[in-house]
């Protein structure tokens, strides 16, 4: 699989490790009603999609930077590449 | 019909005319007591030993394709107990047991093959860590024996034993360990079912689950619908996406792992060799084809391929260990996909819908469970109760903190 990185162009997949699910950004807070049970979902639970999924990528044998990754689980395709920072902030966080 | 040399004989005098076929092809009834959903090893043991051991045989095995079309047809055709954590090991040496009984037991020639285990070891603290494995299996009833340098070398002569990096410093040799003819699992199996009235239904794809009132009544398929007291999801690759017709979200992701086979050869590997320092496994089938394979490719998928930095890193593995290996021609390679859990342990467990069960999460590891797992489900399906040896296989483990991490690395599905 070859990864279009934003800043770098296309690179090899093999160039990066592999985390899951997008959604891993989005750490709950220790201070939310039910922390322990949302924090169970984060950290155990998966939608483990066939189809379009977004996944994180980390570029460790390049610029460092996490990828935010859509690629079809049933084909291998990938259809977007963006960076992680982008995807957070744009989500309201400050990094 | 019962299968035998004496069989095998009459029927070669008489023109080959009276072999039947070794199972049925039923058109679904309206209900069954147990739908198990998935004829694969473990859907097919399940249906079994429903039948032979708890007299259950009003039961369907509905499959989306062929009868073992999933990954009892691709592994590597391991059998093992050597695990370490008591939450597995007395489940996986159960399996032993049963492995070494099944042909007798199903009147099936699975081609058992008790060849034994070898796992290399190359640094005193990885030698004292499968001491304490070899420990724990003795003390679950399995047998391990701890070899030294020479003791690895009377076994495997031809291994690369000064390699800089990783030198060969000794094992841990499992002799009941082997390889098994994985089809004929399926097929023994599927007849024994089959036999004692199970209903197997193949190119029948569950669409939908019927759930009301918290309770699970019965499933929607391709060939309508079909009611059922009790129905049992065993679809390991899969899972995920049958759980979520039932709404649920699972602690499991789908990995990829390939397997690859060489052109036949002269008997070389004894046994089965693995190399886990340099992720590499090896075994030599009955044919003479090297059958080897290494880690999982490390992303989510769903198909059943994977790509080429894997068989690279696994074919160096393989030069590392075994140099006398490189001039084998590979022949074909494929890949299957896995239900990677969170603590790369699977689960036999109910569920908080009345009446749905499942069985799954056995990342690469289910093959070797197949009887143990049959066994275990069933016998949960029929009493209600887990059995003695699969009672921390539960789903909400997890959430109790009780995960069974034999490697521990948390919850990283795709580094187990």
């Amino acid at each position: 699989m070859i990864i279009n990185h934003p800043l770098l162009g296309p690179r090899d997949a093999a160039e990066f490790v592999y985390l899951g699910d997008a959604s891993l950004i989005n750490r709950p807070t220790s201070d939310s009603d039910n922390a322990a049970e949302k924090f169970y979902e984060y950290l155990y639970l998966r939608d483990n999609v066939a189809g379009e999924m977004r996944e994180l990528w980390y570029h460790e044998q390049g610029d460092r930077s996490w990828l935010v990754v859509t690629r079809n689980t049933l084909t291998h395709e990938i259809s977007n590449v963006e960076l992680a920072r982008d995807v957070a902030r744009a989500s309201g966080r400050d990094r | 019909m019962r299968y035998s040399a004496l069989q095998v004989i009459k029927q070669g005098l008489t023109g080959n005319k009276g072999w039947t076929p070794a199972w049925r092809e039923p058109e679904p009834k309206a209900e069954y007591d147990v739908i198990i959903i998935g004829a694969g090893g473990h859907g097919l043991a399940t249906a079994y030993y429903l039948a032979k051991e708890h007299g259950i045989t009003n039961v369907a095995v509905v499959e989306k394709g062929w009868l073992g079309s999933g990954n009892i047809g691709r592994n590597t055709t391991i059998i093992r107990s050597n695990y370490m954590l008591p939450g597995n090991e007395p489940f996986y040496e159960l399996s032993m047991k049963l492995w070494e009984g099944l042909e007798q037991d199903f009147n099936y020639n699975a081609m058992i093959s008790q060849r034994g285990i070898l796992n290399l070891c190359h640094s005193d603290p990885q030698r004292d860590g499968f001491a304490r494995r070899g420990n724990a299996m003795l003390m679950a009833g399995a047998d391990a024996v701890l070899l030294d340098t020479d003791g690895v070398r009377k076994l495997c002569p031809d291994l690369d034993f000064d390699n800089a990096r990783f030198p060969i410093t000794g094992g841990l040799w499992q002799k009941r360990g082997g390889t098994v003819r994985h089809d004929a699992v399926a097929w023994g199996y599927a007849r024994g079912a089959d036999e004692r009235g199970v209903d197997i239904i193949q190119n029948c794809e569950v669409t939908g689950m019927q759930i009301s009132n918290g309770v699970c009544t019965g499933v929607e398929t391709t060939r309508g619908k079909i009611s059922a007291k009790k129905v049992a999801v065993c679809v390991a690759g899969s899972s995920s996406r049958v759980m979520s017709m039932a709404g649920m979200r699972l602690p499991i992701e789908s990995h990829v792992l390939q397997a690859f086979v060489t052109e036949g050869l002269k008997p070389t590997i004894p046994g089965v060799v693995t190399f886990g320092a340099g992720h590499f496994y090896i075994s030599q089938s009955d044919k003479g084809g090297l059958v080897f394979g290494g880690d999982i490719d490390g992303y989510n998928t769903y198909a059943q391929r994977g790509n080429l930095p894997t068989v690279e890193d696994v074919c160096e593995g393989g030069m590392a260990v075994m140099p006398n290996i490189g001039r084998a021609r590979m022949l074909r390679m494929w890949g299957g996909v896995m239900d990677m859990s969170m603590d790369g342990t699977p689960f036999i467990d109910k569920t908080d819908i009345g009446g749905l069960y499942f069985n799954g999460g056995w990342c690469y590891g289910g093959f070797k469970a197949t009887p143990a797992s049959g066994w275990c489900y069933a016998h949960l399906l029929a009493t209600g109760q887990p059995h003695e040896t699969a009672t921390q296989l539960r789903l909400d483990r997890f959430k109790r903190g009780r995960m069974i991490d034999e490697k521990g690395v948390g919850a990283q599905p795709n580094l187990h």
